[in-house]
């Protein structure tokens, strides 16, 4: 039995287990997929938003806000990355109607840095614009994150704290007794507990409904994105949004926390909520919009592009509510990740209000040390660790220079690896250019072998995700055990 | 740190090549550097026959030719360090690497031999819409589990891209009992030899579709099917001609790239149709004292060439550490009609015999291939074929060179049937 269940391990149902983690409370945090961070979370644009965009009052609003004072802080103390980069609305001069609304709107929002650029400024600050974008909103406040490793860092702390994370655990039922909630997973296995949030990103209506608190839709918004060669990094430093729509924020052009540019997202609502694919036309889209924004952008660059979906609500903000010790929390698309950090201070406040009872623990720990620091240490440090761990003398992955010893740890730590594209993203093993050609025979071994399985069981993202499919003729296949 | 004469970095065919070669010159302070757990490099993956053919007139495999080298290496005693990552080579040749033993250690170098080989082009970069499931894999990908690790990624395979991996791996993947479709090439020719699209393809029926492309890639945890479709003259898929396969693997073969980041580290300037440095006729880079060759600095088709071209820079980077490295007496770059994509080497610093190696970028019938210096023809050679998938040579002599007029040669493909007509 535990006193509190958070239903989905994404970057809102990790920050929020972790800022419940420091009571003495049984947690627990149950996921559909083989690791976390696998919906919204994982594929997004990974800005924290300065928060002008949002209407004023709304949750979207005042949690943005709020979300960007605390990140700073939060990733500090999960060893996370966070630039503060700043963003830039660009606009064509027949927009700037909209660029000084978005200005008020900014300042009624509380959005602290707020400046209009003019022409000449805007171009000598960023001389890859278009000549014929005429002024921009810049916003001091704007930052970037690594989305995943922020969601790991969450979740990991939290276990770290004593949570229980239950992987490939899909709620298909819950039934509810006197105070007691029996959740149901697809596989049989059931849990209880007295607290239950549901930050199930795309399904938090379905798992609305089993609640009792339904009532509201949620759908997918595809958002498709192309990275480009670390090489062209010098393209912008800051994040160059389009004056928006009401479809979203525009497609942009963005810096990642690792140096790679990123182009996109595009903005088309679909039925399934399952399809990740890229679209011809989608890819089409990004090249024509962020050319309206920025000159020579090297298209022919691209190292690999992805997709996400938001999970848009039937109200236009965030959903948020306790009833009956049940946290509901629909509709997080964009800024969600921006305001996660203060969706969870708030949920804490709804579950107190809702009359939980917590002290807490003395010995919580807060803090996180990334499991990324070797690549940052000098030579002296990083020979000490090889002296006393070889493995991380032997480089797996040739493009990112990841170490063997980086990987085994990222299996070992919390919450662990289990499959390729987990490795990948907490080392970035196989996200440089040649996109895991070389290292991901090796990280399958490895993989194999910290888990005691078969390379055959090792899959690229859990369920059916096999990459390998039989011994070849008269081969036992290598034993790596 | 200590200094070493000669540091060679990758132990694949070309790094073993150039340190025997240096090492028949006299060097013996000499260092080869591997990431690899054993000499070979790629070859160790490639179990098909087919090499040394020029070199040795038999048809060996892979690790067999390799296997030749590291006995000359063992043979010779030349130092080498395997499981060894280079990090960082810096202009004035010091090298900074990385293993289990020794750390993070830095190494002095009086010249450097840059050896690294290729890589196949990321799949990344072809822009395929669909999913990405697993089932994806490079060719080379495959080939490493199938031949090194004993597994098989897949049963119903597409290949896209008729690379030589590509075709070696449509043979391999058969011959294990997998049903390869289709090798859908996007050019309307094959990039592959033409030894091994009749080998590969044609000898176990496997239809090598010319002028196709995949166009979506389906399924969510595993691939279950690919969309190709017939392109245009410009490369553009044509609606109409979608055609959907099922399949549970899709190998991209689409090319290999020299592996540069550490010559770029360095400084080196690079050619930018090779993607390797720009070297002399010693395959010296414009940084004095650092030598290029094999894969490194253009894609070979033939191993073979490799040891000869390592050869080379073996010797030559032997006689810059002992200070006897012939004195340069004219610069004469090399240049091409663009029918001709690259020259190595791209220029000639003496009047030496020297051949030079390079690649078509069409297939053309019927032609001449002609050096000019400024309109005086100095070499010419009749070619029935010229395709892009194989390397062509010119033996310029030292007679050839020693008489030039100007500063540059002209590198040109004449198509003869055209000339003709004009004429007529
Ligand atoms: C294209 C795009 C761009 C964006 N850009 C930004 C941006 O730049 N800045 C910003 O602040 N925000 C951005 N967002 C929004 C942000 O990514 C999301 O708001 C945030 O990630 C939502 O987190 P979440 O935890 O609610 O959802 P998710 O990350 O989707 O997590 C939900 C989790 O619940 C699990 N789950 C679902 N059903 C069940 C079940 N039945 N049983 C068990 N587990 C279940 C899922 O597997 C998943 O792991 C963007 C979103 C998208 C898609």
């Amino acid at each position: 039995m535990y006193d509190i269940v958070v239903i989905g391990a994404g970057i809102v149902g990790g920050m929020i287990a972790r800022r419940l983690s420091k009571f003495d409370l049984k947690l627990c945090i149950l996921e559909k997929e083989n690791d976390v961070g696998m919906g919204a979370s994982r594929a997004n644009s990974a800005i924290v938003h300065a928060g002008f965009d949002a209407k004023e009052d709304s949750y979207k609003a005042k949690l943005n806000v709020r979300g960007s004072e605390l990140m700073e802080e939060v990733t500090k103390e999960l060893g996370v990355k966070y630039i503060r980069n700043e963003s830039l609305v660009v606009a064509f001069a027949h927009e700037r109607e909209s660029i000084l609304a978005l200005y008020a709107r900014g300042l009624k929002n509380g959005v602290r840095g707020l400046r209009i650029l003019e022409h000449d400024e805007l171009h000598a600050l960023e001389p890859n614009l278009n000549e014929d974008i005429d002024c921009a909103l810049l916003a001091s406040t704007g930052a970037i994150v690594c989305p995943f490793e922020l969601c790991l860092a969450a979740v990991g702390n939290a276990m770290d704290n004593g949570a229980e994370l239950k992987c490939n655990f899909e709620v298909v039922d819950i039934q509810k007794q006197d105070d007691t909630y029996t959740i149901t997973a697809a596989d049989g296995r059931q849990v209880q507990t007295r607290y239950l949030i549901n930050s199930a990103g795309l399904y938090s209506d379905k798992i609305a409904d089993m609640t009792g608190d339904g009532g509201f839709t949620v759908h997918a918004r595809r958002g498709e994105y192309m990275i480009l060669d670390r090489a062209y990094s010098d393209l912008t430093s800051r994040s160059i949004f389009h004056t928006p729509t009401k479809m979203g924020k525009g497609i942009l052009v963005t810096p990642s926390v690792h140096g790679n540019i990123l182009l996109g997202p595009t903005s088309v609502d679909i039925d399934d909520k399952e399809d990740l694919s890229t679209t011809p036309e989608g890819i089409a889209n990004i090249f024509d919009k962020t050319s309206d924004n920025m000159k020579d952008i090297p298209f022919n660059q691209v190292i690999t592009s992805f997709c996400g979906l938001r999970a848009v609500g039937d109200t236009g903000d965030f959903i948020i509510r306790e009833r009956e010790g049940v946290v509901t929390l629909g509709g997080i698309e964009s800024p969600g990740l921006s305001a996660s950090p203060a969706i969870a201070e708030y949920v804490e406040e709804l579950l107190l209000r809702a009359g939980l009872e917590a002290s807490v623990k003395p010995n919580y720990n807060p803090f996180r040390t990334s499991p990324r620091t070797f690549g940052e240490m000098s030579a002296e440090e990083k020979n000490a660790v090889i002296a006393r761990d070889p493995r991380y003398g032997h480089i797996v992955c040739r493009c990112e220079q990841i170490t063997e010893g980086e990987i085994v740890a990222a299996i070992h730590q919390n919450p662990g690896a289990r499959d390729i594209d987990g490795v990948k993203r907490r080392t970035r093993s196989g996200m440089g250019r040649c996109q895991g050609g070389f290292c991901s025979t090796v990280v399958l071994d490895i993989l194999a072998r910290e888990l005691k399985l078969s390379p055959i069981d090792i899959t690229k993202f859990g369920r059916g995700s096999r990459i390998l499919n039989r011994k070849t003729k008269g081969d036992d296949g290598h034993d790596i055990h | 740190m200590i200094s070493i004469d000669l540091v060679i970095v990758g132990g694949g065919s070309a790094g073993m090549s150039a340190a025997v070669a240096a090492y028949d010159a006299g060097l013996r302070s000499i260092l080869l550097l591997e990431r690899g757990n054993a000499l070979g490099g790629i070859l160790l993956q490639c179990v098909h026959n087919g090499f040394g053919l020029h070199r040795f007139k038999e048809e060996l495999t892979g690790p067999e030719y390799a296997y030749r080298y590291e006995t000359q290496v063992l043979e010779r005693n030349i130092p080498f360090k395997l499981n060894t990552t280079v990090l960082d080579i810096s202009p004035d040749r010091v090298i900074t690497a990385i293993n289990s033993e020794d750390g993070l250690f830095t190494i002095r170098a009086g010249a450097i031999i840059l050896a690294m080989g290729c890589r196949e082009r990321a799949k990344g970069a072809l822009n395929i819409a669909g999913t990405r499931p697993a089932g994806i894999f490079s060719a080379g990908t495959a080939q490493k589990y199938i031949n090194i690790d004993g597994y098989m990624p897949g049963n119903e395979v597409v290949i896209l891209g008729s690379g030589d991996i590509g075709l070696i791996m449509a043979r391999r993947m058969t011959l294990e009992g997998a049903h390869v479709k289709a090798v859908c090439e996007l050019m309307p020719y094959s990039g592959g030899l033409a030894r091994n699209i009749q080998q590969c393809l044609n000898d176990f029926d496997i239809p090598l579709m010319l002028s196709h492309t995949v166009v979506e890639i389906h399924g969510r945890e595993r691939v279950t099917g690919v969309t190709i479709a017939h392109v245009d003259e410009k490369r553009r898929p044509i609606p109409e001609t979608r055609q959907y396969i099922a399949c549970d693997t899709l190998l991209l073969s689409c090319g290999l790239i020299p592996e540069n980041e550490l010559t770029c580290g360095a400084g080196i300037p690079l050619d930018r149709v090779t993607n390797g440095a720009i070297v002399d006729q010693n395959r010296q880079t414009e940084i004095p004292g650092i030598f290029a060759c094999g894969n490194v600095l253009h894609v070979h088709d033939l191993v073979d060439y490799v040891s000869e071209e390592a050869e080379i820079a073996g010797r030559a980077a032997a006689a810059f550490v002992q200070g006897n490295a012939a004195a340069s007496d004219r610069e004469i770059a090399l240049r091409t009609d663009g029918k001709i994509r690259y020259t190595v080497p791209q220029r000639i610093t003496a009047a030496d015999a020297v051949s030079v190696y390079f690649r078509v970028a069409d297939v053309y019938r019927n032609v001449q291939i002609t050096v000019r210096d400024g309109d005086r023809v100095i070499y010419e050679k009749k070619k029935a074929k010229v395709t892009p998938g194989e390397m062509e040579t010119v033996r310029l002599s030292a007679d050839h060179l020693r008489t030039l007029d100007g500063n540059c040669l002209e590198f040109s493909l004449v198509l003869i049937d055209a000339q003709e007509e004009e004429q007529s």
